[in-house]
């Protein structure tokens, strides 16, 4: 079975890690509270998209 | 004629996409509204189209013909008495997709399937409502300023009755909007 010859540096191993990095999401104005939600996207904080009522508000 | 599905089948298998698009189809003839994943959405859009405009002929065969997807009896009653005619006038786009953001747990897109209950001429004056809903709150605003420039103590109780009184609007504008939804 292969096995790593040698351990792991903690420098590579964070220099590996330091390229997982988070994207920040695009957000846009809900038009009916002014929130902000993804666009396209019914609106999580009061339920609607082209205000029309799609879902309950959670 | 609807495009063709690309990739693989839901589910893993053919026999398990059939059996799982004839359950979501059953779903939402029964609710009218179903919230799933947006893969799942967008495959059973035209399967529930396509049996909407069965029902829409509404014989015999038509009949028989949907059932061998819906197996429900009731269900397939419902959509031949009330679904199928209730699109009497509606040529196609019976249902609607509205993204509602991933799921929580597995971060899955989540979409809401609904059947489209507006008429068609209903959509201009939807349209006209959505348009008087700035103008009633602008119009409140400017009565609350003009409220101010007379004395201090009539000015509070003017501006919170007109509040009220416009709140009151709105709300009743938001239920006709609701009603026609």
């Amino acid at each position: 079975m292969a096995v790593p010859k040698r351990k792991m540096s903690r420098s590579n191993t964070r220099s590996r890690r330091a390229q997982w990095k988070a994207s920040a999401p695009t957000l846009v104005t809900c038009p009916q509270c002014r929130d902000p939600k993804l666009p396209h996207t019914a609106c999580p904080n009061c339920g609607t998209y082209n205000r029309r009522q799609v879902v309950d508000p959670a | 004629m609807p495009t063709p599905t690309k990739g693989p089948r839901l589910g893993g298998s053919a026999a398990h996409q059939r059996l799982m698009l004839a359950n979501l189809a059953t779903s939402l003839f029964e609710h009218g509204r179903i919230k799933t994943t947006e893969a799942k959405a967008k495959r059973l859009r035209p399967l529930a189209e396509k049996l909407i405009t069965f029902a829409k002929r509404g014989d015999l065969h038509a009949r028989r013909q949907v059932m061998t997807v819906v197996r429900d009896k009731s269900v397939v009653h419902t959509l031949f008495t009330e679904i199928g005619p209730s699109f009497e006038n509606r040529p196609g786009g019976y249902t609607r997709i509205t993204k509602v953001g991933p799921r929580k747990g597995d971060n899955a897109p989540m979409a809401v399937i609904e059947l489209v209950r507006e008429q068609l001429a209903a959509r201009t004056e939807t349209a006209a409502a959505a348009a008087e809903e700035p103008a009633g709150s602008a119009a409140a605003e400017t009565a609350t300023e003009a409220g101010d420039t007379p004395a201090e103590d009539t000015t509070s109780a003017q501006t919170s009755g007109s509040a009220e009184t416009s709140q009151a609007e709105g709300d009743a504008d938001e239920a006709q909007a609701d009603k026609k939804d």
